[in-house]
């Protein structure tokens, strides 16, 4: 059997990935769904199954990318391999959607 | 010869087809709910419906109550229906439109008689009802015979990455073999509706899909509302879940690659002539959903979940799967199959697919489901504004 990947990512573009376990700080194997491609990257924080960092640099206001479509902005600075969700993500069709 | 038929299903007289072979009690206001449920006592194997709206409701609103509590009596997975009304007009509105299928409908207002009247002459009838309806059998079916509904729940990472499109498999079989789908979750398409607007048949679809968003929209918009912890809900953003345009492209992700045929009211039945996939406008709330598509005439659900909805509906058995392996294993006596495989790169979608596809033919044919093994009947109306 393959290895199982440490996180997923829908499309080879998008700006993060999904932690496919309980993920700690470390380099970790990837694996594109749409593409099969695989992919690396260090994750600067532990993060639960399901969450997602990111795996590029994004400026407060830019655009967050998964499924090869943008589903929200940075809230703040993020770095590559950070965390992503509320604290520093937020919808940008529903403005008022903010933690 | 003598092979079994794939699919079977119940055959009611106006040519529709069930899985399910219920004979229903369905009050049609709250205050009739405890004659209903006492009928049901009277007579076990028969299903009372209650439910909590019915009454002082007018307009768009109260119009919708009737296509609900008309369409639950229509379903293809009802075999007979005793109505009881407080009011003898509402009661007889109920029971007649339900009656225009053919299908055994007895109706029993409580005014002027009182509950212990009603519940004995109801009883009486009831139990009639089921005898009779112990006798229809099983015949062959198609996928064109049984509508198919879908929508997700508790929804997490998990859902866009596995659950969400082994469903989508199983809406591209289902379609391609002659059968009809519905999603709905209107509010949850947001950040994807795009999406779904190219898929839509032609321009009269899609216009109608695209005004049928817009206003849903206007209407959340219009409260100035923080909707984070609602849309996602806390249990999305416990699963990783950050916003409503990240929700709304797992959500599609379940929805197929056929194209949308056409865009229906709350609790509207389709065409029968015209099979596909449609768009339902309905809240994105698990059992409002779900009782509005069986209204419609659907009479198998599949509902993906993440973090691990445990919805149920009185007349449509409601499959659940999920491909977040913690859910598979903490809340297994509510999943139906687990695709956390899927994930894993054990086997790949079409596989899942086959998996999704052996399930639905087991349920159709008469296997419990999860939901109605653990009596999960939640029957949930959509109340569109204030009563009078």
């Amino acid at each position: 059997m393959a290895q199982v990947p440490d996180f997923l990512l829908h499309h080879d573009g998008d700006s993060v990935a999904v932690a496919n376990d309980d993920l700690q700080p470390g380099t970790l194997q990837g694996l594109s769904v749409k593409e099969q491609t695989k992919h690396t990257a260090v994750l600067n924080h532990a993060i639960p199954l399901g969450h997602k960092f990111a795996l590029r640099d994004h400026a407060e206001g830019e655009a967050i990318i998964k499924y090869g479509i943008k589903v929200g902005i940075a809230s703040q600075p993020i770095k590559k391999g950070d965390y992503v969700h509320t604290h520093n993500m937020r919808s940008y069709r529903w403005e008022a959607s903010r933690a | 010869m003598g092979s079994k038929p794939r699919l079977t299903g119940y055959r009611r007289p106006d040519g529709s087809m069930g899985i399910r072979n219920h004979v229903i009690i369905l009050p049609v206001d709250d205050l009739s709910n405890a004659a209903a449920e006492a009928v049901a006592k009277v007579v076990p194997g028969t299903l009372a419906l209650p439910h909590g709206y019915g009454r002082l409701q007018f307009g768009e609103d109260l119009e919708l109550t009737f296509r609900t509590l008309i369409g639950t009596g229509l379903n293809g997975n009802v075999a007979a229906v005793v109505v009881i009304g407080i009011e003898p007009k509402w009661t007889e509105r109920v029971a007649a439109g339900i009656a225009k299928s053919g299908k055994p409908v007895a109706s029993f207002s409580i005014e002027g008689k009182g509950d212990l009247q009603v519940i004995a002459d109801a009883a009486r009838v009831a139990q009639v009802f089921l005898q009779d309806a112990s006798e229809i059998t099983r015949e062959p079916a198609t996928e064109g015979d049984l509508i198919m509904s879908i929508k997700c729940g508790e929804s997490d990472t998990t859902s866009g990455l596995g659950s969400c499109p082994t469903t989508s498999e199983a809406v591209d079989r289902w379609v391609a073999a002659g059968g009809t789908v519905f999603f709905g979750e209107t509010s949850e398409l947001t950040g994807g509706e795009h999406l779904i607007a190219e898929r839509c048949i032609d321009d009269a679809c899609r216009n109608l899909f695209q005004k049928t968003y817009d206003n849903y929209i206007k209407v959340i918009e219009s409260t100035g509302a923080n909707l984070l912890g609602s849309q996602p809900t806390q249990g999305n953003i416990a699963g990783g879940l950050t916003t409503i345009e990240e929700k709304a492209l797992g959500n599609i992700a379940k929805t197929g690659s056929v194209p949308v045929v056409g865009v229906l009211a709350p609790a509207e039945a389709p065409d029968r002539k015209k099979q596909g996939l449609y768009f339902m406008d309905t809240s994105s709330a698990a059992a409002e959903c779900v009782t509005l598509m069986a209204a419609a005439g659907a009479v198998i659900h599949l509902f993906p979940t993440g973090q691990g909805n445990v919805i149920g509906n009185p007349i449509e058995p409601v499959l659940k799967l999920t491909a977040n392996k913690k859910t598979a294993a903490s809340m297994r006596e509510h999943i139906d199959l687990d695709v956390s495989g899927l994930l894993r790169q054990e086997y790949n979608l079409t596989k899942a697919g086959d998996m999704m596809m052996e399930v639905i033919e087991r349920t159709v044919n008469g296997r419990l489901c999860a939901a109605e093994a653990l009596g999960h009947r939640e029957y949930t109306f959509t109340k569109l504004y204030i009563s009078a």
